[in-house]
């Protein structure tokens, strides 16, 4: 196994990473300041996705479909916010996880209802496309990268809106204790509403650039939201910067897993039997190493310690 | 006895009189439809679906009623709506399942219960062999043939060390099993990926560092959309060949241009040379406004089977309708039709490449890959 492949599966890693931190970020905030758990954050992936595909295939641009999907995320987002999940705030848990399983299926047959069955069609734009060879010799994708570069300016810029303007002030005080900024004099309706759709347009936005290399289909935001769960889990929930750190974790676990485990099988195993294993092994890795964290650390590696 | 029991008797008497002559008149043959109509697999179950209920259209046949319903490619729901189709609406015919791990439920059961299946497009090997039944017919192929065509295709060409991948399933395993079966040279890699996985980065990764020359994948549905992107992405410049059902009419439409040029397997394309086909893709396109896939032909075979085996045999004689299913006696868009042992296709398999007509992509036919094709399973059934 050279080391153009491991340095291939490394960027890989970080590049699958990214786009969870961006699903993740979302979740993390909303669970960590409002207190809500959102199933239908996946559906806001999907929305992104399809607003990017049928702007994108409207006007020929890439860039006006992004922001297609960033608005159109956020927009559903803050009508998902201000009509129902409003209502949820002071319930249990278990209401809010019905609640928003619900508006998934509401979103999902929704969308088809709007586009059809069939995948959309969206495309890499052409400036984007190709492959950059990088230092070492490995030639790797010239979109991947651009992604690997979109997700660390996010996180980046989520960081200075946490730490260093009014709004991200009143997230951390939110997190801290809800009542007393109510009591404090700030809007907590209005804060939670920018909050949630803060999270929304970063799911619209991961949808949108993860669609013009995957199929844009309907249900294609729920297996991106279980893994973004494992990584609130590992990541401590309410932290950004755990969400950061556990995305790119669970990134480079599941792609080093597909890499290594089918090959340490196939030390003892014959081909067919030691790919079959190997795939098994480490379509399990994540979950994996979600109980491993949890057993050293219960609240996730940077959850607070209550 | 008194009035009141006398009333009742009477009533009784009627009504059981009435029934036994109601039954002498046939009643409807009712077939069940569970296919995939939502989630990521949907387009596939859409195409058999419309194609299924274009034939009964046109074949003006009132004696038929068609109940649908979707199985969002789960197997429990598939199993729960099978026993229901069966033991409340008491359906007479079951078809429509489009993937094998559901075909896998649901097939065994309802043929132990009585109920005759006609698959338009799973055809595991396990009930093409050793499980075969009597009243289960398959109208499409058993799971292994298009990927032993592109096998014999790829040896065919020249290739001698094939990369080839497909998802943990039975249909997936059945690709590569088929496609080593007929390949002549060497298997650089046998990789498996997860069902619904829609990140192909790794396996590319692995792609580039081997040695092959050549790449075989099987990947239905979504997955093949992703993986057709990231591929022509990768700038990784070896031939690609895989069966259809990643390079059918709607996934066509969602990859573009990354599909141009790869090489596919089929036992239908829309430019077959026969009567039947060129009125199906007509009519299907007037139908619905896009082109027929492989999978609607499909459908259309098998609600064309199953109305031939109709105006042979009454459905009641089981008998009879088995004898007149087997017959195949029907005109299908493959031209002619026939089955073979264990009740799967005897056919031509083609190869098709992808290419672009006006603003559609689309397959053109390039030749035969494999004539009068079976299974090797068929030796194993005991029919």
């Amino acid at each position: 196994m050279s080391n153009a492949l491991i340095a291939e599966q490394v960027l890989n890693g970080l590049q699958s990473g990214v786009v969870l931190f961006l699903m993740a970020a979302g979740l993390t905030l909303v669970f960590g300041v409002m207190g809500l758990i959102n199933l239908a954050h996946g559906s806001l992936f999907m929305v992104g996705a399809f607003a990017a595909a049928a702007t994108a295939a409207a006007t020929g641009s890439f860039l006006l479909g992004l922001v297609a999907a960033l608005a159109a995320a956020a927009a559903a987002g803050a009508l998902m916010e201000v009509v129902i999940l409003r209502r949820l705030y002071q319930r249990d848990h278990l209401d809010q996880v019905l609640a928003t399983f619900a508006l998934i299926l509401v979103f999902s047959e929704g969308v088809r209802w709007t586009f059809g069955s069939f995948p959309l069609f969206l495309d890499v734009p052409e400036a984007l496309s190709g492959t950059l060879v990088l230092p070492g010799g490995i030639a790797y994708s010239r979109y991947r990268l651009t992604l690997i570069a979109i997700g660390l300016l996010v996180a980046l810029g989520l960081y200075l809106l946490v730490a260093h303007t009014r709004l991200g002030v009143r997230v951390r005080a939110g997190e801290d204790d809800r009542e007393m900024i109510a009591a404090l004099g700030v809007n907590i309706d209005r804060l939670y509403t920018a909050v949630f759709a803060i999270g929304a347009a970063l799911a619209g936005l991961a949808g949108a650039l993860v669609g013009a290399i995957q199929s844009v289909q309907v249900g294609m935001g729920e297996p991106v939201l279980i893994l973004a769960f494992v990584v609130i889990v590992i990541g401590g929930i309410g932290s950004i910067r755990g969400a950061f750190i556990g995305a790119l974790l669970v990134g480079l676990t599941d792609t080093l897993g597909r890499l290594f485990l089918p090959e340490l099988f196939a030390l003892f195993m014959d081909g067919p039997a030691a790919a079959s294993a190997g795939s098994a092994l480490a379509s399990m890795s994540i979950y994996l190493l979600m109980v491993a964290v949890l057993v050293v650390r219960p609240s996730g590696l940077f959850g607070s310690r209550t | 006895m008194n009035p009141r029991t006398a009333t009742w008797a009477a009533a009784l008497a009627m009504a059981v009189t009435a029934s036994a002559v109601s039954s002498a008149t046939a009643e409807p043959l009712k077939v069940g439809m569970i296919t995939t109509l939502s989630g990521g697999g949907a387009g596939l179950g859409i195409d058999v679906r419309d194609g299924f209920l274009l034939a009964i259209e046109q074949s003006g046949n009132t004696d038929i009623e068609v109940v649908i319903e979707d199985d969002q490619r789960k197997p429990e729901i598939a199993v729960q709506l099978a026993d229901k189709m069966i033991q409340s609406e008491k359906v007479d015919v079951l078809t429509g399942i489009i993937f094998s791990n559901l075909a896998m439920a649901v097939v065994p059961s309802a043929t132990a219960q009585g109920t005759f299946y006609l698959s338009p497009n799973a055809g595991p090997s396990a009930l093409a062999g050793r499980g075969c039944h009597a009243d289960y017919f398959n109208v499409a192929w058993q799971n292994d043939a298009l990927h032993e065509a592109a096998g014999a295709h790829a040896s065919a060409e020249g290739f001698a060390n094939s990369f080839i991948l497909a998802p943990n399933y039975p249909a997936g395993k059945d690709a590569l099993t088929g496609y080593q079966r007929l390949f002549e040279g060497q298997i650089t890699d046998e990789v498996y990926t997860q069902l619904g996985q829609t990140d192909y980065a790794a396996e590319l990764a692995r792609i580039r560092a081997s040695d092959a020359d050549s790449v075989f994948f099987f990947l239905p549905g979504g997955m093949g959309i992703s993986f057709l992107k990231q591929y022509a992405d990768s700038g990784i410049e070896l031939p690609l060949i895989g069966p259809a059902f990643s390079f059918d009419q709607g996934i066509l439409q969602a990859v573009g241009k990354a599909a141009l040029g790869v090489r596919n397997t089929s036992q239908w394309n829309k430019d077959l040379d026969n009567p039947t086909n060129a009125a199906f893709v007509s009519s299907f396109e007037a139908a619905y406004g896009r082109l027929p896939s492989l999978y609607a032909s499909q459908g259309f075979d098998t609600a064309n089977l199953l109305l031939s085996a109709m105006a042979a045999a009454d459905v009641s004689d089981r008998d009879a309708f088995r004898s007149a299913l087997k017959a195949a006696d029907f005109s299908s868009t493959r031209g002619d039709f026939a089955f073979g042992s264990n009740q799967h296709p005897v056919q031509d398999i083609y190869v098709r490449e992808v290419v672009q007509e006006g603003e559609v992509f689309t397959n053109t036919t390039l030749g035969v890959a494999l004539s009068e094709h079976g299974d090797v399973y068929a030796a194993d059934c005991s029919l």
